[in-house]
């Protein structure tokens, strides 16, 4: 009962794009199409995990045994850094189509807020490994949800007659205002 | 270019926010109000600048193909000063930003400025460069905070000037994305003309 609480708050309540405002860059970067925005909900769903655990280890074993946790961002960010490299290299040598499908949007999620939020987030609320784990999968479903409904509605907007000045970014911004209102709507559900 | 050139070009012609569109996750976060805003702004001001000297020093040092995860470590050094003394010395606003501070490491303006001028310019056209574009960064989370708070609060810097409450939708998330979606367009309307 608590991780399905923990999965409808991450995805729906406290939606990490639409509600917390954490991953906007890649949100508004790769949200042309619904393609590359499946392909990246994929890739930031896996690295999110992945980093999870790993930091949450380190930040247990490590920098609370030690009393180094002054130097959490500097490690979690360097942990991210490399793991994203070494998903990478793995994946080029282990599943050429798995590469070709997530590769492009690997290097680019070393910079998304997410990753690193999410990580700082786990330890902030205490989570166990387990809960830490499901809280980071269902922030990324939330941000995948997010971006692949913005990608759906950008796809029919090149078609839209709008200003010259409200093209491209602007838009994009008050479209997921518009979205984020409708997620509004799903607080309250889980206390 | 002269040095009054290269600070306020941070200002408006490459403005970081409402030009470049870069560095918009702490924006639409933190700018409930327009103090909160300038705080953030302030400090990411401090981190540019320390990061863009540092990074202009070492430049010459630092190996090509490891530049990247070295200037991470660099930035997140400075995030992590900020982070402590904002934790001593002005514990209020610290909890209000929460999470945002850390996240100053990923705030793609940083490692945006080191990357494109401190890692080919002097260290005091960089330490001109880290500041102005910090304090046109501070400025713009000013009035989109500012802009919020009016209309979603009724106050401007806490000062309350208006009968009854705000329009509450301001303060939160679609607010926030509304108000620099506009904002950007203003922007670009007036770039054109």
């Amino acid at each position: 009962m608590e991780y399905i609480l923990i999965i409808i708050s991450a995805v729906l309540i406290n939606n990490v794009v639409l509600v917390q405002t954490i991953g906007i860059c890649p949100f508004l970067g790769v949200s042309n199409k619904v393609d590359t925005a499946l392909g990246m909900s994929a890739a930031v769903t896996f690295v999110i995990v992945l980093a999870t655990m790993v930091t949450y280890l380190i930040q247990v074993y490590v920098l609370d045994k030690l009393g180094l946790a002054f130097m959490q961002t500097i490690t979690f960010i360097l942990v991210i850094a490399a793991l994203v490299q070494m998903i990478e290299i793995i994946l080029k040598k282990i599943s050429q189509p798995l590469y070709q499908a997530l590769g492009i949007y690997l290097p680019l999620i070393t910079t998304n807020c997410a990753v690193l939020g999410v990580a700082i987030l786990v330890i902030k609320k205490n989570y166990n490994l387990i809960e830490g784990v499901v809280y980071g999968a269902s922030t990324a479903i939330g941000f995948g949800l997010a971006l692949i409904i913005l990608a759906g509605i950008r796809e029919q907007m090149e078609l839209a007659d709008i200003p010259k000045g409200m093209k491209g970014v602007p838009i994009s911004l008050v479209i997921a205002g518009i979205l984020a209102l409708a997620f509004m709507g799903f607080s309250g559900i889980v206390k | 270019m002269n040095q009054l050139q290269n600070f306020t070009k941070g200002f408006f012609k490459e403005n970081p926010i409402l030009v470049l569109v870069l560095g918009t996750c702490p924006t639409l976060a933190t700018t409930t109000s327009s103090l909160n805003g300038m705080g953030m702004g302030i400090a990411t001001t401090f981190v540019l600048i320390g990061s863009n000297v540092v990074i202009s020093l070492l430049a010459g040092l630092i190996p090509d193909k490891v530049r990247i995860p070295a200037f991470v470590v660099i930035i997140a050094s400075f995030v992590t000063i900020v982070d402590l003394i904002m934790q001593a010395y002005v514990p209020g606003l610290y909890a209000t930003l929460g999470i945002f501070i850390p996240l100053i490491v990923v705030n793609c303006i940083v490692l945006g400025r080191a990357e494109a001028f401190a890692s080919k310019n002097s260290v005091f056209s960089s330490l001109i460069d880290g500041a102005g574009m910090g304090l046109g960064y501070t400025m713009a989370l000013g009035i989109i905070g500012a802009f919020r708070e009016i209309v979603g609060n009724g106050t401007i810097f806490g000062y309350k000037f208006m009968q009854g409450d705000g329009i509450l939708v301001f303060i939160l998330a679609p607010g926030a994305f509304w108000a620099l979606g506009y904002l950007i367009a203003l922007v670009n309307r007036i770039k054109r003309t």
